[in-house]
């Protein structure tokens, strides 16, 4: 929504919240002032008492407020596939999610690999959506793996990272000079890690696979990309990140990565933090996933992975299909999952049952992502942006698919009970979400 | 064995008949006495037109496959159906069609008995879900083919007198067949020692976890065989992607009589159909005493007739009754 400008004078403050901010070792009772869209004062000394006359004050009775989350992976319909989602309703899903930033993914049609469609997205993002709105680039035109799109160009029509979506760049050389080109430019290469001769398959390769006779993808189709990857940013020293990781072992290459000091980094999605091949069922296709979901002891590792800091962010990797692409054989659906809306509920399902500490889910989805793209947010701070999120953490809810935002169904958490949930989101200091029995 | 057509009455709860994954061993057992029984009294003449009189059964097949529809048709015409085949051709679905639009129309034409086969795995189960008539998978692409189990159980049944205890070798392409798939599903529940013989690039991931043998020497695999299970090698996948030629096939896993003559004495030859002849078997095998494959293509008929019988048992109780 356009935000209009005689709102973003407005004063208005939140208290009694648990001010939560683990990049800013931050946690403690207080509250937040808001004025022209960013945060004027925040801390413990922010209470109703303290508040300037005629400040709009909201008490959230202890609720936990975080920094506004950043999904790192987001796909949307706009441009070409409107009717499975736009940036508009994409942006909904998102603000209901606590997500208060979302970086979109080039793979549209047509794909964003020319800086006039950048620019388009940003205009059309400006005019409907309610949340902020990155674009990250193609890498090569078409996204077909041959020629170099224009990095500089497109980062100054506004593209913050750049990545080939769910392609691979597939030839080493190609991928070498984009590393080297990009990194000129200090611009992120997110390179989707899959051999793509090896993989082919639409599951986990497996015992499952076999027994429903679906065509297999080996966890080795992940290690062999990544580790040829790992390879070229040595050889380049460009910083790299791999949008996400599925297997354990992959873990243990990019630990070896890091310690070795290589400007490397990588994400997980939130459904290969909670779900297994065993999801699939019986030819469940909303779990048609790429990467796929791997082995419970793969899951369990990644989750792992998060807590010690060796997968830097977690991604919601949003991506609506409907039914023309979902209600079909297996191995002719489509792959995605949609996720705006549950990453954060479904990030404290493991929070809860201690598998993983608060402060690295927020960590993860919040500063980490906005540190490795460079962009404002993922903080609270006082002259930072007042994008937050204001979250109940015992509140219960199930997911019912067609409450959902999104404008497609393909939640892999259909009736899902889960703990905690966004009750209101702020952007720019504007509340563009309430839930509304709250 | 049973005599009679009204001897065991057989019960599955399933209204269709998706995978043998889906059956106990109790149900297996109760649809190969029905379909033994069928068995003899085909070849003793004897007429059961009135079992499926009024019922309308539909051949869906969007693969093509003249032996296995040849097949259903008869079963059904046997007991009394009145049978449709219906080719679904691949312009058709160029078109746009999808699954679930054939289901659609197809359902509402309101049929009791509906027979698919589809070059996707899950792809019945998918179809299921969408119509209201009794399903019976013919075959999805490599996940299962239930009633080609059924009729393979019956035959080595019917020779051997048992399947308990037995030891079966499945060789050849296991990665890529139903049959294979079907057919371990069915024999671990009736509790026959399994062995998957197959060169390595044709044995599926997590072979290891299906609870059989695995042996990528043919002769080593052989050893104690009472049944020999022959797989067809599809003809793409002999030029180099996953073996190299069909005569280094033959060679090393083509079963010809030096080979047989390392199973059991007696031992059973099988095959699904229909045979490449010099690559996965060799004719003088094919066609020798020992051989079995003509029977099976007479069980499988008797198989299906057992379960068009047991699923339209179901129609009268369920909603799914067509009337």
């Amino acid at each position: 929504m356009a935000r209009t400008p005689s709102a973003a004078s407005e004063r208005r403050a939140y208290v009694n919240a648990r001010l939560f901010d683990p990049a800013g070792k931050l946690d403690q009772t207080g509250g937040v002032l808001i004025e022209d869209g960013v945060i004027k004062w925040m801390g413990a000394a922010v209470t109703r008492a303290s508040l300037p006359e005629g400040t709009n004050t909201t008490d959230v009775k202890g609720a936990l407020l975080v920094p506004g989350l950043v999904d790192m992976r987001v796909f949307t319909g706009e441009p070409g596939s409107e009717h499975r989602e736009t940036l508009q309703s994409a942006s909904r899903a998102a603000a209901a999610g606590g997500v208060t930033s979302i970086v979109i993914q080039p793979n549209t049609q047509p794909v964003m690999d020319d800086a006039s469609i950048i620019d388009f997205i940003l205009r059309r993002a400006q005019d409907t959506a309610d949340v902020r709105v990155y674009p990250m680039a193609a890498i090569t035109k078409d996204l077909n793996g041959e020629k170099m799109t224009e990095f500089g160009l497109l980062k100054e029509a506004g593209a913050v990272a750049v990545t080939d979506a769910i392609h691979s760049v597939r030839n080493s050389k190609v991928l070498s000079r984009a590393m080297k080109y990009a990194g000129n430019f200090n611009l992120l290469l997110v390179q989707h890690v899959e051999d793509s001769d090896l993989a082919g398959g639409v599951m986990h390769s497996g015992e499952s696979a076999t027994r429903l006779g679906l065509p297999g993808i080996p966890a080795a189709a992940e290690l062999i990309a990544l580790e040829r990857d790992i390879r070229l940013v040595e050889m380049t020293g460009a910083p790299y990140h791999a949008a996400q990781i599925s297997c354990a072992a992959s873990l243990d290459v990019i630990r070896h990565a890091k310690e070795r000091g290589l400007p490397v980094s990588c994400g997980v999605s939130i459904n290969h933090l909670t779900l297994n091949e065993h999801d699939i069922g019986a030819y469940r296709t909303f779990f048609k996933l790429s990467p796929p979901l791997r082995r419970e002891d793969d899951r369990k590792a990644l989750v792992a992975g998060v807590a010690d800091g060796t997968i830097d962010v977690i991604v919601s990797s949003h991506d609506p299909q409907d039914a023309d692409t979902k209600r079909v054989p297996f191995s002719e659906a489509a792959f995605g999952a949609i996720g705006l809306e549950t990453l954060l509920s479904a990030g404290l399902s493991l929070v809860h049952s201690d598998q993983l500490p608060l402060e690295r889910l927020i960590e993860a989805t919040t500063d980490a992502p906005a540190r490795l793209l460079n962009i404002q947010g993922g903080r609270l701070q006082q002259g930072g942006n007042a994008d937050f999120a204001i979250v109940d953490m015992t509140a219960s809810w199930v997911v019912d698919a067609d409450l959902l935002k999104s404008a497609s169904r393909n939640t892999t958490f259909e009736t899902r009970a889960f703990e905690g949930r966004v009750t209101e989101t702020i952007v720019g200091g504007h509340s563009v979400y309430k839930l509304s029995d709250h | 064995m049973a005599k009679t057509s009204s001897a065991p009455r057989p019960f599955i709860k399933s209204n269709n008949l998706l995978s043998i994954a889906d059956l106990s061993p109790t149900e297996i057992s109760a649809l190969l006495d029905l379909a033994d029984t069928y068995a003899d009294d085909t070849r003793k003449g004897s007429k059961h037109g009135k079992i499926l009189k009024g019922l309308t059964q539909i051949n869906l097949f969007f693969e093509n496959s003249t032996r296995t529809q040849s097949s259903f048709e008869l079963a059904g015409k046997r007991l009394g159906a009145d049978v449709l085949n219906m080719a679904v051709s691949a312009s058709s679905l160029a078109k746009g069609e999808t699954v679930l639009d054939t289901a659609m129309t197809l359902n509402a034409m309101r049929p009791h008995l509906l027979i698919v086969r589809h070059q996707s795995s899950g792809a019945v189960e998918l179809l299921a879900q969408k119509v209201s008539c009794a399903v019976i998978n013919a075959g999805d692409g490599q996940h299962e083919h239930p009633t080609q189990a059924l009729l393979d159980a019956l035959t080595i049944r019917r020779h051997l007198k048992r399947l308990e205890g037995l030891t079966v070798a499945i060789c050849g392409d296991v990665a890529h067949s139903r049959v294979a798939r079907s057919n371990i599903a069915l024999l671990s529940k009736m509790n026959v020692r399994l062995r998957l013989i197959a060169p390595p690039t044709l044995l599926p991931s997590g072979a290891e976890n299906l609870g059989t043998e695995i042996f990528t020497d043919m002769r080593e695999g052989l050893k104690g065989a009472d049944v020999v299970m022959m797989l067809r090698l599809q003809l793409e996948r002999m030029n180099g992607s996953f073996i190299p030629s069909a005569r280094e096939y033959y060679r090393f896993f083509g079963l010809d009589q030096e080979k047989l003559a390392i199973a059991n004495k007696g031992a059973l030859v099988m095959h699904p159909g229909p045979m490449n002849r010099g690559v996965e078997i060799d004719s003088i095998v094919a066609d020798g005493v020992q051989s079995v494959i003509r029977e099976q293509v007479e069980m499988g008929v008797a198989a299906r007739m057992a379960v068009l019988d047991a699923l339209s048992r179901n129609l009268d109780t369920s909603s799914k009754a067509g009337s």
